[in-house]
């Protein structure tokens, strides 16, 4: 079965594909990673205690503050990095970590990323086009 | 984007890789956000703490320092947030000297590249505030909403990399709050009590700030009666920005773009969305009350404090004694633990047995480290950014104003 095809705005990064881990919830790598296991470390967030490494991060909104912008490459460097985040609406700062990374970041859907997308579902990312590939559970 | 003359030679290395870098991400994050042109900037606020820089960013900072002194400068006054270790107190805290190291590393290059080690994230208290239309490039989310909103200058978040790439290009993408069409407010929201203490205007942030669906987002605050103090609208401020990702509010009858409602929205003024009173500020607090009294540390911090909040500390702590099992904590900028040196205030905060930190902040300098390291678990602050923060590095975090906070200090629990 062809993948459904999500249209954003053109993005920042790389083209990649990876498995999604989406929640409803907002993000900032400061206040809520724990950037030394990889994983979501802020008890109120959605995904606390799950590992985002090498996923295809979906989330709602970009929040907290300016760290984001240097972690995402330190993330990127200890190997602990999602493959690329997709947000419903992203603030300047994870633009600008996105492009000092070089981590593909797609934003400003047609649709609610976090309902369109679920977790488990293979995801294909570009962000020149802007364009979100999503395959059903268990495909390719 | 359409670039100047000046602006395309830099893009094009005739001043430098270092400037063609600056200038390559600048332009990346302007096409991500539609920018059609370049903002010609006055002075930039560089967040640089060695937590977020990590070694990459570390080595990166060095790499660009290695460049031709006339290639590497900054090009507009570039100043600093604070550092992730005060490095004349960092063993009291237990910091890891590996992340001593690698602050001594970014201050290097830092310095070599041009930047004045300022160290504060209260610039417009302690070093130079914006003026009204004045195009900024300010890299802590507390900074810049208060230059945005307070000052009425014009700056988006502009983290590290892109403070840095203001710095040594002279401009940033015109996208976001450079533009008066964005900084319309979207959103209203009545206040019926005024806040009392500087937690309370934190509450208040924190509250409006939970709202904000985006950074897009500009909340109007009506209600206010009587200017806040400088102090009583940063701690609003830097909440309303943690919370809420938020850099520009509009205060009616206080900040200068707010003179009267009407003309802030495109259209007529909406209804409230939310009226807060002390029902609601009180309701905030509970959000963070524990089960217990259990008390580990106590941090006065995000933002650092100013002359008038250390010379308030100082009367709560004169003549007082910390309980030994609890630790006290207050972060400020060089400047400002300078002159309460000259005052007398930090001889009295330190005879307390509190530790008074130049330079830094609290949830910026290696927190999960240093919370393991000393055993520190439950974290009493009057910062409403602060405790926002923290929870995510294994704190458990509350929230109090100033004096009950000392008094909890001082009896080593929590106390009403």
């Amino acid at each position: 079965m062809s993948p459904t095809l999500l249209r954003g705005h053109p993005g920042i990064g790389p083209a990649v594909e990876g498995i999604a881990l989406v929640a409803a919830d907002n993000f900032s790598a400061r206040y809520d990673l724990d950037l030394t296991r990889g994983r979501f470390s802020r008890p109120t967030h959605a995904l606390a205690g799950q590992s985002y490494v090498d996923a295809i991060l979906v989330l709602n909104a970009a929040k907290g503050g300016v760290a984001t912008a240097w972690m995402l490459r330190e993330m990127k460097a200890r190997r602990l990095s999602p493959k690329a985040l997709l947000l419903n609406t992203a603030n300047p700062i994870m633009a600008q970590g996105a492009a000092f990374a070089g981590l593909a970041l797609i934003d400003r859907f047609s649709v609610d990323i976090t309902a369109a997308i679920t977790t488990g579902q293979f995801v294909t990312v570009d962000p020149a086009s802007g364009i979100v590939g999503v395959h059903p559970k268990g495909q390719p | 984007m359409h670039l100047n003359d000046a602006e395309k030679a830099m893009l094009d290395g005739c001043a430098g890789p270092v400037r063609r870098q600056a200038m390559e991400h600048l332009l990346a994050v302007g096409r991500f956000f539609d920018a059609e042109t370049l903002v010609p900037v006055s002075q930039a606020h560089v967040m640089a703490d060695t937590e977020a820089l990590g070694e990459s960013g570390v080595v990166w900072l060095e790499a660009l320092a290695t460049a031709a002194p006339d290639h590497r400068r900054v090009v507009i006054p570039t100043i600093t947030d604070p550092r992730g270790a005060d490095l004349a107190q960092h063993g009291r805290l237990k910091q890891d000297p590996s992340f001593v190291d690698l602050e001594r590393r970014a201050i290097v290059a830092l310095r070599t590249l041009g930047v004045l080690m300022a160290d504060t994230c209260i610039n417009y208290q302690t070093i130079m505030a914006p003026v009204f239309g004045e195009h900024v490039a300010f890299g802590d989310t507390g900074s810049a909403i208060y230059a945005n909103s307070v000052c009425g200058a014009r700056t988006n978040f502009e983290g590290g990399p892109s403070a840095i790439a203001s710095a040594l290009t002279g401009c940033a993408p015109r996208y976001g709050f450079h533009l008066p069409e964005q900084r319309r407010g979207s959103t209203r929201f009545h206040v019926t009590d005024r806040p009392d203490s500087l937690s309370d205007w934190g509450a208040l942030g924190g509250i409006i700030g939970r709202c904000m669906r985006s950074y897009w987002e500009v909340p109007v605050i009506t209600g206010i009666t009587g200017a806040p103090t400088s102090d009583e609208i940063k701690h609003f401020g830097a909440a309303l920005a943690s919370y809420g990702s938020t850099a520009l509010f509009h205060m009616v009858g206080v900040t200068p773009e707010a003179r009267s409602l009407e003309p802030l929205f495109a259209g007529p003024a909406p209804e409230a969305v939310l009226t807060v009173g002390r029902t609601e500020i009180d309701a905030f607090y509970d959000s963070f009350r524990p089960d217990d009294d259990r008390l580990d540390v106590v941090v006065f911090a995000a933002p650092q404090l100013s002359l008038h909040e250390l010379a308030a500390l100082a009367r709560l702590l004169d003549g007082r004694r910390i309980h030994a099992e609890v630790a006290l904590v207050v972060c400020t900028s060089p400047e400002l633990r300078a002159a309460a040196l000259r005052m007398g205030l930090l001889a009295t905060i330190e005879a307390s047995g509190a530790l008074l930190l130049e330079g830094v902040c609290f949830y910026q300098m290696h927190a999960r480290e240093i919370g393991i390291a000393n055993g520190w678990r439950r974290l009493l602050s009057n910062s409403a950014k602060l405790v926002n923060i923290i929870g995510g590095y294994g704190y458990q975090p509350v929230l109090a104003p100033m004096d009950r906070c000392v008094h909890s200090a001082v009896a080593g629990r929590m106390v009403p």
